[in-house]
This record gives C-alpha cells, sequence and structure tokens, in this order.
C-alpha cells in the first residue's frame, strides 16, 4: 500500500465495520479527536481497529485556536495522548474559537482577523504544535456574519500563520463556496489566492440552504453530496497546485457506506488525473 | 408541553475577567450574544445580532448542546418524546453550556436537573431512569482493565477470601432505587424493541458492567448493591457479606457472588491489605 493519502471519508460509528472491511487501495479516515478523548472501551477499540487497516487523521473541532487564551492544557494533553495512540497521518485543526472561559459553544466560532488575533492565533498554533511536536494544518471557516474591523484577507491571513508557524493549511472548498456566496465575493478569485504550498489537505463536502432564509444564507451543512460548483472548484485548484489528500465530509444524513466511497472515487479520479498528467 | 422560564440574567462582560485585548473583549460579546435575545445582547455586537446570519451561530450551539443531551438520554427521550425531550434540554443548555468539548460527557447532571424541572413533576421515575443513562456513558467511557475471573476466586481459603478487598471494575455502575421499578423501565426504553407486559411497582437495583468492550446490564438485588458499596468504601469481602445481609436478611451471598462475578463486577481482588 502506498504511503500516499489519495481520497478519504469522514468516519461515522454507523459505517465502523463497513469501514474496517473495506480494502480500497488508498483510502483513508478522518475522526474528530474529541470524540474518542475517553479513558478506555469501545470507541478506542475501534479507532485502533480501523487505524490497523487504514491511515487515520485526526480533525480537530474544539481547540478553539483563535480564543484570545491558549489552548486547554488539559484538552491539549489528551490530543497529545491520542496522536501518540493512534499515529495520525494528519492533524488538523480550525481558524475558529469555541471554548471561552471554562464553556464550550459547539461552533466554530468568528473574529475579527487583526494584527492582534494573527499573534495569538500564531502563538498558539506554536504551543501546539510544540506539545505533538508534528505540524497541523489550520482550517479556512464558512463565514456567515458581516464582520467589520479585518485587517487581513483570510488568505493573507492564513499564509502569514504558515509562515510564522510553519503549519500547513487545510482548505475547505466547501467552504470557500459558501462563504463566497454569502459573502458575495468570487469563489474562484479566494481560490486562485489561497497559498498553494502549505496545503495538506483539501475538504469536500455538502450545504444547504438555510431554513428560514433560503439560498440568500448557505449554512455548510454536511448533509448532502458535493455540489457540482464544489467540485468544478475543486478541480480548478487541484489543476493549479497538485494532488493533495482530499476529504468527503458528511455528518448529517448519512448514506449508505457504498455511496460515500463512489463520491470519494470520483475525488480520487481527480487526483490520479492530475497525477497522470505530471508523470 | 414544557413551559420555557424567562431566560435567567446573564452576566454582563463588566462582571467576568476584565478583558485586556480587543479580541477578549468581542469574546466576551460574542459569547454572551449567543445566549441572549437580540435587545439583551451587548451593544457593542449590535451590527452582528442584527443579521439574520446570526441566528445560524446561536442554533448551531443550541442544536449541539441539544442533539448531545439527546444522544446521551435515549431512555429518558424514549419514555417523554423528542418535542419535550429537546424543549428540556434547551431550558439545561441555556445555563449550562458543556464545560468540556467531549460531549459523551455533557449533561453528567442531567438526572439533577429533571429532579428540579417542573413540567418533569408528574414523571417521579425520569431523575432515576436519567442516572442509568449517565451511568451507561460512564460505563461505556471507562478505563478498560481487565475483569476478575471466579477462578480468581474460588482457588482462595475461604478465611483469605473473608479479609480480601474487591475492587470494582472501573467501569461498573450500580444503584439501588426504593419503591420505583427504576431497572424494568429503564431497561424497557434502553432499545427500540418493543416490550409488554405490566410493571409491578417495587424497589429495584441495576448493575451496568463492561466484561469485554460492550455495556451490559442486569437487576441487582438490595444486598448486591449493599455489596458493592461496601467494596467500593474499601471494606473487606466480609464487611462487603454483613452490609448486604443488613440490606437484605437472608441473602442468598453465594449466588450473589456468582452474579457480581459472571458480570464481570470486579478487576482485582487485593489480599491482606
Amino acid at each position: 500500500m502506498t504511503h500516499f493519502l489519495d481520497a478519504g471519508l469522514g468516519l461515522k460509528p454507523q459505517h465502523y465495520d463497513a469501514a474496517l472491511a473495506c480494502s480500497t487501495a488508498g483510502l483513508w479516515f478522518e475522526v474528530h479527536p474529541e470524540n474518542y478523548m475517553v479513558a478506555g472501551g469501545p470507541r478506542l477499540s475501534w479507532l485502533e481497529a480501523i487505524r490497523g487497516n487504514h491511515p487515520v487523521s485526526l480533525h480537530g473541532v474544539a481547540l478553539s485556536l483563535a480564543a484570545d487564551s491558549e489552548p486547554d492544557a488539559a484538552h491539549l494533553q489528551k490530543l497529545t495522548a491520542l496522536a501518540r495512540r493512534i499515529e495520525p497521518a494528519l492533524i488538523s485543526e480550525h481558524l475558529a474559537w469555541s471554548t471561552w472561559r471554562g464553556a464550550y459553544h459547539p461552533d466554530l466560532l468568528p473574529f475579527p482577523r487583526t494584527n492582534e488575533a494573527l499573534a495569538r492565533i500564531a502563538d498558539n498554533i506554536s504551543r501546539t504544535q510544540d506539545a505533538l511536536q508534528r505540524r497541523i494544518a489550520i482550517e479556512n471557516p464558512s463565514h456567515y456574519l458581516k464582520l467589520d474591523g479585518h485587517e487581513w484577507a483570510e488568505t493573507e491571513f492564513l499564509q502569514e500563520l504558515a509562515r510564522r508557524t510553519g503549519c500547513g493549511l487545510l482548505l475547505d472548498v466547501n467552504n470557500v463556496y459558501v462563504s463566497a456566496c454569502n459573502m458575495g465575493y468570487s469563489a474562484e478569485d479566494y481560490l486562485d489566492a489561497f497559498p498553494g504550498k502549505p496545503v495538506m489537505e483539501i475538504h469536500l463536502a455538502g450545504h444547504a440552504p438555510d431554513p428560514n432564509l433560503g439560498d440568500a444564507l448557505l449554512v455548510d451543512s454536511h448533509d448532502a453530496p458535493v455540489s457540482p460548483e464544489v467540485w468544478a472548484l475543486y478541480e480548478r485548484l487541484i489543476r493549479r497546485i497538485g494532488a493533495r489528500p482530499t476529504l468527503i465530509e458528511r455528518d448529517d444524513k448519512l448514506p449508505e457506506f457504498e455511496t460515500l466511497l463512489a463520491e470519494r472515487e470520483q475525488a480520487a479520479a481527480v487526483l490520479r488525473g492530475t497525477l497522470a498528467e505530471a508523470a | 408541553m414544557v413551559t420555557v422560564p424567562a431566560p435567567t440574567t446573564l452576566l454582563a462582560p463588566s462582571t467576568l475577567l476584565a478583558p485586556s485585548t480587543l479580541l477578549a473583549r468581542f469574546q466576551d460579546d460574542f459569547a454572551l450574544a449567543l445566549l441572549a435575545t437580540d435587545d439583551a445582547a451587548p451593544s457593542a455586537l449590535a451590527a452582528l445580532t442584527a443579521q439574520p446570519a446570526f441566528a445560524v451561530y446561536r442554533n448551531t450551539v443550541m442544536k449541539g448542546c441539544i442533539d448531545a443531551l439527546q444522544a446521551n438520554y435515549p431512555a429518558v427521550n424514549r419514555l417523554v418524546g423528542d418535542e419535550w425531550l429537546r424543549a428540556a434540554a434547551a431550558v439545561y443548555a441555556h445555563d449550562a453550556l458543556p464545560g468540556k468539548p467531549m460531549l459523551l460527557d455533557y449533561g453528567a447532571d442531567f438526572a439533577d436537573f429533571l429532579a428540579r424541572f417542573e413540567p418533569a413533576a408528574e414523571l417521579p421515575y425520569l431523575t432515576g431512569v436519567a442516572r442509568l443513562d449517565r451511568f451507561w456513558s460512564e460505563a461505556h467511557a471507562a478505563a478498560s482493565e481487565d475483569a476478575l475471573l471466579a477462578a480468581a476466586v474460588t482457588q482462595l481459603a475461604s478465611s483469605n477470601f473473608f479479609h480480601a478487598r474487591l475492587q470494582p471494575h472501573a467501569a461498573t455502575r450500580w444503584a439501588w432505587f426504593a419503591e420505583t421499578p427504576i431497572y424494568t423501565i429503564w431497561s424497557r426504553n434502553r432499545s427500540d424493541a418493543v416490550v409488554d407486559g405490566d410493571i409491578e411497582w417495587l424497589s429495584e437495583g441495576a448493575l451496568l458492567t463492561r466484561p469485554q468492550d460492550n455495556v451490559q446490564w442486569r437487576a441487582l438485588d438490595h444486598a448486591g448493591c449493599a455489596f458493592l458499596d461496601t467494596c467500593a468504601a474499601g471494606g473487606t469481602v466480609a464487611d462487603a457479606a454483613q452490609a448486604a445481609l443488613e440490606a437484605q436478611a437472608g441473602a442468598d451471598l453465594g449466588r450473589l457472588m456468582t452474579t457480581l462475578l459472571e458480570a464481570g463486577a470486579f478487576s482485582r481482588l487485593d489480599l491482606n491489605t
């Protein structure tokens, strides 16, 4: 089996048995580490069994790197212990905050991209990488609010974080599309400006119109197949930056495992095409 | 139908640690605005909360909490239905966001909340059922260790055994419920299976264990609960046996030991300590 990760799938408990039995070459799985921060028991056994057959990526949602405080020491310690146990192929987090003054808000919350925030987040990323003794990838979030006070464009903010900390980036193409629609800018321009070299991973997912506001507000719902618009953006990106590990995320309205495998194969085909051209 | 009480008074930013940076002030305000109504939200964020999209964040935060409570309390949910559970969970979450991001652990005191929750007053068994749902989560996530085998006990001379201490397994949970058949109500509602038959309104105990990787449960009599209480408090087997007989005169201690060992209730037997 090659060590290159091509296309992977977000792993949900409903699909454990199918995922464990699947022998598709190049397949890897991604999980939220917060669901496996337990002392023992079946969750860790499941994850270790999957890890025995496939590479695994840990995609955190709760380090709260954009909070104006250091990452919670106990949480970081749990993440480090899990990483030591699972030996993941990738570790990633979000350019967002969620835990603040001891309360966890189960969401990825926005903030003004100021110089002050840049310094704090760079410090938090460095602390995390020091604890994990490895490079992590930082994901661009979805945007819903028109927020004043930004001193940096997001692509430049991420590039500067990568420069200061040596971190990689996780480019979520669906988030780019959702944010561009909601904020009224060009997804193509954003993607073309995104620094290609630090990209360690790409996410693809589905979105949905807001139940109340309709198409005026797209929500990064992860409950539908990847849209044709997002596939087109993905192909454009891969043509520019080359093949990168690509994950299909699905968190809600889960279809059969085979349906997700077929969607994952579509991404793998794009990656193979680019690699063939480059050869 | 749940009557949702008026929002509790939220802490004003000035009563929290003084924010030293613009980012900290923004996060104090944003966190307050997530749980407040528009007119009670910090005025510094008026330009944000006035946008319809702000509701996406409010909804996502509340949905995350409510989904977690619904997942962690499945038997309570089956008894009261989705609408009631989610309305009660919203009241709980509004006053108690998760302290940690491991949402399997969220709502540790949801049973106590239900005991105080006025709309639950007509369902006095709900608190006990919630306690067993919580036991399940604790057993599921507890540290892994081997269960003590019956052979380790039967090899011992009885005098040694009575002076030994039995250590409950990290995943073992038990409780005695006086005058309420909590175990029967809970176990019938923990899965989707339809179980008919009248429920006798009697005292009941419950034992949850995880001998391999899966949580198992069975009814446990008063003697068994008292026995485990004493073991957990560090008592010897003799102490535990005495407590069992005091709780339930004439209890069959041999059968009790067989039940507990078969269930994998212990991890260790410590001699002469």
